[in-house]
């Protein structure tokens, strides 16, 4: 088998899996799924940056946030339907990184990982400031009402799994698309040897723009989906913590390899839910595994597969 | 016609002056090899020819415009390809992507692995194609960045010591692709292997203390005293 025909295969079977998966899982896994599939969606958006470009960005919940917004208070204030409500999210996530990147991207290294920390806490005291309208830390439910995009009731559970699905599907084929396309590579390129990359004659900044602006658009997507999903929007979610959270899921699951962000998404949900069932002091469990984890599997779990076993894996 | 010229090129790094005005003219399709000791300011030259370092002072032009402006990937894509003194190839990528990346900026689809091919085949790489290029000899690794050079297809060929480390028979190889080259494609050589110069350079330039000590000929300067000197250091 071709390796295209074997990524092909692993990446549409894992679909195919995960939409037989909710014909039979049990209430309540399917919709930790649901949620898994949506978070992983935002790690998605945040491994092209990180993964594929090399850029650590601690401030990715500004997008995330941004188009949970863009989604909510759309419908909140504007009255906007579903859809629309989307697509400004959307926009909205775009817009914000577009911006961000032209002023983020003047830095490198440790100052790009401050000044997008910094930006992102802006936005955090920007939602709060503007209480208003965000009702800040308290946030606002949307509505069952708010929630029918053509006639579908998104609040409900075999509707919302569909939901997630086809946002992870979606998200999962542009990672893909992207990383095995020329520009992709070239992003690649830039992470291993950036000096190289422009003595061959590429426009780093534009890369760099382009790649930061897919990310935040697509964990803006991934923010609006979740707020319309699970019916809510709080300042908690463009929180430092949502920050954190992508890198974290990136790291353990793989950084620069496609199925990464949704191992370690569904590892770190799991490795908590579980060890709180056990004791109150499950962050003591989770904090072990995860320093087991880096210990012995530096590049994640399924960039440790592909060095191991799978090198064909994207 | 002066495919690349520099009038009056310096650079000083605080109190250092590395070059000192240097003028140059390079005809298309000349070999000109860029001669001198240690710390002559040879990378440095280069390096303000290719854009990697703005100059203190002067102009660079490259097929009669001035580039001296220009950010070092758009003279690239004006026609300029640039081999490092120090290798830096993309060590955690096969040797074939390496070459791909090169070739992809002018080239699309199958053009870019037929080229990558040929590219390698002309080093004699071809068999490594699927190496990751850290794990290359550092000889196939400098092989590795002429190819990167070659694919680009370039009007002006910088190449920055690419003998060092390579064998003799390596060495050899390496004339012979210089000489095929010639004619067609204008190459600037920093060389410290004086056979490499004597061999394939139309035209020499002599650098010493950032300034132009000579320029001819490679007998000329195998003749000059002046050269002796700086690089025997006697007088």
């Amino acid at each position: 088998m071709s390796a295209k025909a074997k990524i092909i295969a692993l990446h549409g079977g894992l679909l195919v899996l995960l939409f037989a998966l909710q014909f039979v899982l049990p209430a309540y896994h399917h919709g930790n799924l649901a949620r898994i599939m949506v978070l992983a969606s935002y790690a998605i958006g945040y491994n092209i940056l990180f993964g594929y470009t090399g850029l650590l960005s601690l401030g990715h919940a500004l997008f995330f946030a941004a188009g949970m917004y863009g989604m909510g208070l759309g419908i909140q204030h504007l009255g906007l339907s579903v859809a629309p409500a989307l697509l400004a999210g959307i926009a909205a996530g775009a817009v914000v990184s577009a911006a961000l990147a032209l002023l983020a991207l003047r830095t490198v290294g440790v100052a790009f990982m401050i000044v997008t920390l910094m930006f992102a806490q802006a936005g955090y005291l920007t939602v709060l400031y503007f209480g208003e309208y965000t009702r800040g830390d308290e946030g606002f439910v949307i509505q069952q009402a708010q929630r029918m995009l053509w006639g579908i009731d998104l609040s409900d559970a075999t509707n919302r799994y569909f939901a997630a699905l086809i946002l992870f599907a979606t998200c999962l084929a542009v990672s893909l698309w992207l990383v095995r396309h020329p520009f992709g590579k070239t992003l690649v390129a830039i992470r291993e040897n950036e000096e190289r990359v422009r003595m061959l004659g590429y426009d780093i900044f534009v890369h760099k723009l382009v790649a930061m602006i897919v990310s935040g658009t697509l964990s803006a997507a991934a923010g609006a989906a979740y707020g319309l999903l699970f019916g809510y929007a709080g300042a908690s979610f463009a929180s430092v913590q949502y920050s954190i959270f992508p890198l974290l899921w990136v790291l353990l699951g793989g950084a620069g390899t496609i199925l990464g962000p949704f191992i370690g998404t569904l590892f770190m949900f799991y490795l908590i839910d579980l060890s709180s069932g056990l004791t109150s002091a499950y962050m003591l469990i989770a904090g072990v595994v995860l320093v087991l984890l880096t210990l012995f599997a530096p590049q994640g779990l399924v960039g440790e597969l592909r060095n191991r076993i799978w090198r064909w894996l994207p | 016609m002066n495919l690349l010229s520099t009038h009056e090129l310096s650079k000083h790094f605080d109190g250092l002056q590395a070059v000192r005005n240097v003028s140059m003219d390079v005809p298309a399709g000349q070999v000109r090899a860029l001669i001198g000791p240690n710390g002559a300011g040879k990378t440095t030259l280069v390096s303000m020819i290719s854009g990697r370092i703005a100059p203190s002072s002067g102009q660079v032009f490259f097929d009669a415009a001035n580039v001296t402006a220009l950010p070092a990937h758009a003279r690239i894509r004006r026609g300029m390809a640039y081999t490092f003194q120090i290798t830096s190839v993309f060590e955690r990528l096969p040797a074939g992507e390496n070459v791909a990346l090169a070739a992809r900026r002018h080239l699309k689809g199958a053009a870019v692995i037929e080229a990558t091919h040929e590219a390698l085949e002309r080093v004699g790489l071809q068999s490594l194609i699927d190496t990751e290029a850290g794990d290359l000899a550092y000889g196939h690794q400098r092989l590795l960045e002429i190819a990167m050079g070659l694919v680009q297809r370039p009007r002006l060929l910088i190449l920055d010591e690419p003998t060092q480390g390579l064998t003799d028979a390596e060495i050899t190889g390496f004339k012979k692709l210089v000489r095929d080259l010639a004619g067609k494609t204008t190459i600037l050589l920093i060389e410290h292997n004086m056979n490499v110069v004597m061999e394939t350079a139309d035209q020499v330039t002599v650098l010493n203390f950032g300034e132009v000590l000579a320029e001819g000929s490679p007998e000329e300067i195998r003749a000059e005293t002046s050269v002796q000197a700086a690089y025997l250091g006697t007088g």
